[in-house]
């Protein structure tokens, strides 16, 4: 017999809204639907009504944990466009931030793993010792989410010798920490029963459908922008490309506790060599008409922004692939032949950040299936219509 | 002067009242512990070290708006939590504790009070499946079949590893069983292997994390109690916790020797042994991973109900050499 469940747009799984329709046979999962729109607010559009510097602050916010992520890949981009060259300090620190906020979003999507998992205990732990990287970021920047660290021509704020003092200190903590998490994943037997063999996508199907980030290296591609395409001063810090080749959650989550790893020997390196000199250069206010795509390196994979600029102080149009976009065509093929027990486990491991992805929305007719294009207005006045009188029929009762 | 005995007997001790403050205090117990292992720090807010918060909890849900699906079979959804609440406080009263003594046991202790006690253990199980059924909710449905499911795998070895202590006390009465093991202590150390699987077995029957599969949150969003709200999420939730304090009480009766003493040492005895055994409980449910619902079944049959069997054939050899 099958049926449909609908996993979203509310779900305890889920912590962002999304659909997810699994047509199942039992406990198998036979066909996987996903479905975008939940959570669209229109940054691209309102980003063409913002100067190039209030731009940063939008971008930062399309995610709350990547935030670096966008605005290192915005401002990487307005700086091509306005012929810029960020002084090496800048770079630095900007390196430094982005490695900081990969630690953190590793440690977050771990504790994530776990919980899905069931293992609550993995996730108590790793949130914890994540605290120490987010006290880091907030010494550094003064923030522990929105850094705001990113100018265009360099970095606001600059490091002093008792902050690389106490990232040092703190830096040897989490190693310690990250070597028990990394004992704890791929040895405890019920875990690895869960994650082994899961959610399997092929190195052949994870080219083809353009998986990034640690998905596809835990496919056994070693692609990663830093070592393709470096940007900021990734071509002077030596760094590997940590991949897998079990194709499963379980490679994916062996990637990431790699890649914390390599986070520590980058944060080392940078915070050793770190140059004398200032943290940005001026800027200026327009840019010439031009068109730039930016590529970086974000936690969950890569991160591609369009940038076109018209000579004003304002962006024409800026486009932003997120990672998880990238990942959504791989994750219905992973899904698929899964038991339903798996589905939480197999869409977390793309660290999915869905209101990262949301770029548009369609309305689609519940009953007939049909799209349609409608106005605002029109669909206020369309909704007044059909709640109208209606109030909801309640059994409520008071027992005492 | 009987009645009233009897009426003490089920209602303040160890019947409705007892057993009620007692599943609240396990709840504690448990939320702490499980806490302190993830280094948190659990209840402390309501009442001395967050002792209250348990009772708190159920009146603050029975206070809560109590939601009967439309489509839900209405008489069947109701009676269900009452039936599973009266199940578990009965099975409580076939506990030895109290007027224990061999020569004048109490009024519901009999030759056979451990299958029937098992039997009352396994009624729970169809409570929740006839629950999650009823519901007539996709998830809730899961829910129910993954109950059964479980079942299966569980309920074997678990009879089997509480049955071979009795094998060897050559008693099917709680009380001669425990009193057995008091008198001849080395005995008990034979038991070990059954006592772990027994463990492992009340884990599953009690759906605690590594076995949390019925409900499990982020697959099947509340499992078999996703409809449930208010006064009855409020009774199933105590049922839980008294079942949990009656499957621990039957393990330290087995497997530990008993509540021996009279009322008060006896009641001391009780919460000490109970409160080890659900220490193990605790810490198993610490530091697992839910498994995969045919994971259980695999797990049960290629290891747990082989186990089983190999204590009771050390039961059988050891019952040749002393006699």
């Amino acid at each position: 017999m099958k049926f449909q469940i609908p996993i979203g747009p509310q779900h305890p799984a889920l912590k962002e809204p999304i659909g997810l329709r699994m047509t199942v046979e039992g406990e198998v999962i036979r066909d996987a639907d996903i479905r975008l729109g939940y959570n669209h607010r229109g940054l691209e559009k309102l980003a063409e009504q913002k100067t190039w510097i209030q731009n940063i602050y939008l971008t930062e916010r399309i995610c709350g944990i990547c935030s670096h992520s966008h605005t290192t890949c915005y401002v990487q981009g307005v700086e091509k466009l306005m012929e810029l060259e960020p002084p090496k300090r800048g770079l630095y620190i900007r390196t430094l931030v982005a490695e900081l906020e990969r630690i953190h979003s590793h440690m977050l999507w771990l504790g994530v793993a776990g919980h899905e998992a069931g293992f609550d205990s993995f996730f108590m732990y790793t949130w914890r010792d994540r605290e120490i990287v987010m006290d880091i970021l907030e010494t550094i920047s003064g923030n522990r989410v929105h850094y705001g660290i990113n100018t265009i021509g360099g970095v606001r704020r600059d490091l002093d010798e008792q902050q690389i003092k106490h990232i040092l200190d703190s830096l040897e903590i989490l190693r310690k920490r990250s070597e028990y998490y990394k004992n704890l994943g791929t040895n405890e037997p019920s875990f690895v029963a869960r994650l082994a063999g899961v959610g399997y996508l092929s190195k052949e199907d994870a080219i083809a459908l353009c998986a990034v980030g640690p998905t596809l290296r835990a496919s056994g591609v070693p692609m990663d922008v830093r070592k393709d395409d470096p940007y900021a001063v990734y071509d002077e810090i030596p760094f590997e490309v940590c991949t897998a080749d079990t194709c499963d959650v379980l490679g994916r989550t062996v990637v990431r506790i790699k890649e914390l790893f390599q986070c520590y020997n980058i944060i080392e390196y940078l915070l050793k060599n770190l140059p004398a000199g200032p943290v940005a250069v001026r800027a200026p206010r327009r840019a010439k008409p031009n068109e730039v795509v930016s590529r970086y390196e974000a936690p969950r994979g890569e991160n591609i922004h369009y940038i076109k600029s018209n000579g004003t102080d304002k962006p024409e149009r800026l486009k932003v692939r997120a990672p998880t976009l990238g990942n959504y065509a791989a994750t219905i093929k992973m899904l698929k032949n899964g038991f339903i027990a798996d589905v939480p486990l197999i869409f977390a491991a793309i660290d999915p950040c869905i209101c990262c992805g949301e770029r548009a929305v369609s309305l689609v007719d519940a009953r007939t299936g049909q799209e349609k294009i409608i106005s605002m207005n029109a669909l206020k006045n369309l909704s007044l219509k059909v709640t109208a009188g209606k109030a909801r029929k309640r059994e409520a009762e008071w027992p005492l | 002067m009987a009645t009233v005995k009897t009426l003490i007997y089920l209602i303040i001790y160890p019947g409705l009242l007892f057993l009620f403050l007692y599943s609240t205090f396990v709840e504690w117990y448990d939320r702490k512990l499980y806490a302190r292992f993830q280094n948190r720090m659990g209840p402390t807010h309501t009442g001395r070290f967050g002792l209250l918060q348990p009772i708190a909890d159920f009146f603050k849900l029975m206070a809560k708006e109590d939601i009967i699906p439309e489509r839900a079979d209405r008489k069947m959804f109701s009676v269900l939590p009452a039936v599973g609440l009266a199940i578990v406080f009965t099975a409580m009263l076939l506990l030895p504790i109290w007027n224990y003594s061999l020569d004048r046991p109490s009024v519901i202790s009999f030759n056979g009070d451990l299958i029937v006690l098992l039997y009352l253990l396994s009624l729970p199980t169809f409570i929740f499946f006839l629950a999650g059924w009823s519901s007539t909710n996709l998830f809730s449905t899961i829910g129910g079949a993954r109950v059964l499911t479980m079942l299966f795998g569980y309920e074997v070895p678990l009879f089997l590893a509480v049955l071979s202590p009795a094998v060897l006390a050559n008693s099917w009465r709680l009380a001669e069983i425990a009193a057995f093991y008091r008198q001849r202590p080395a005995l008990a150390l034979i038991n070990l292997l059954g006592f772990v699987i027994a463990l492992i077995c009340v884990q599953a029957k009690l759906e605690r994390t590594p076995f949390d599969i019925p409900h499990a949150e982020t697959e099947i969003v509340g499992g078999t109690f996703t409809e449930y709200s208010g006064k009855k999420l409020a009774i199933f939730r105590l049922m839980i916790d008294a079942e949990m304090v009656v499957a621990a009480g039957l393990l330290a009766t087995v497997f530990l020797g008993g509540f021996p003493g009279g009322a008060f040492l006896g009641l001391i005895n009780f919460i000490i042994k109970t409160l080890i055994v659900i220490f193990f409980l605790s810490l198993l449910r610490a530091t697992t991973s839910r498994i995969r619902v045919d994971q259980v079944v695999s797990f049960a049959w290629k290891y747990m109900a082989p186990l089983a069997i190999l204590q009771l054939l050390i039961v059988i050899l050891v019952k040749g050499l002393i006699s």
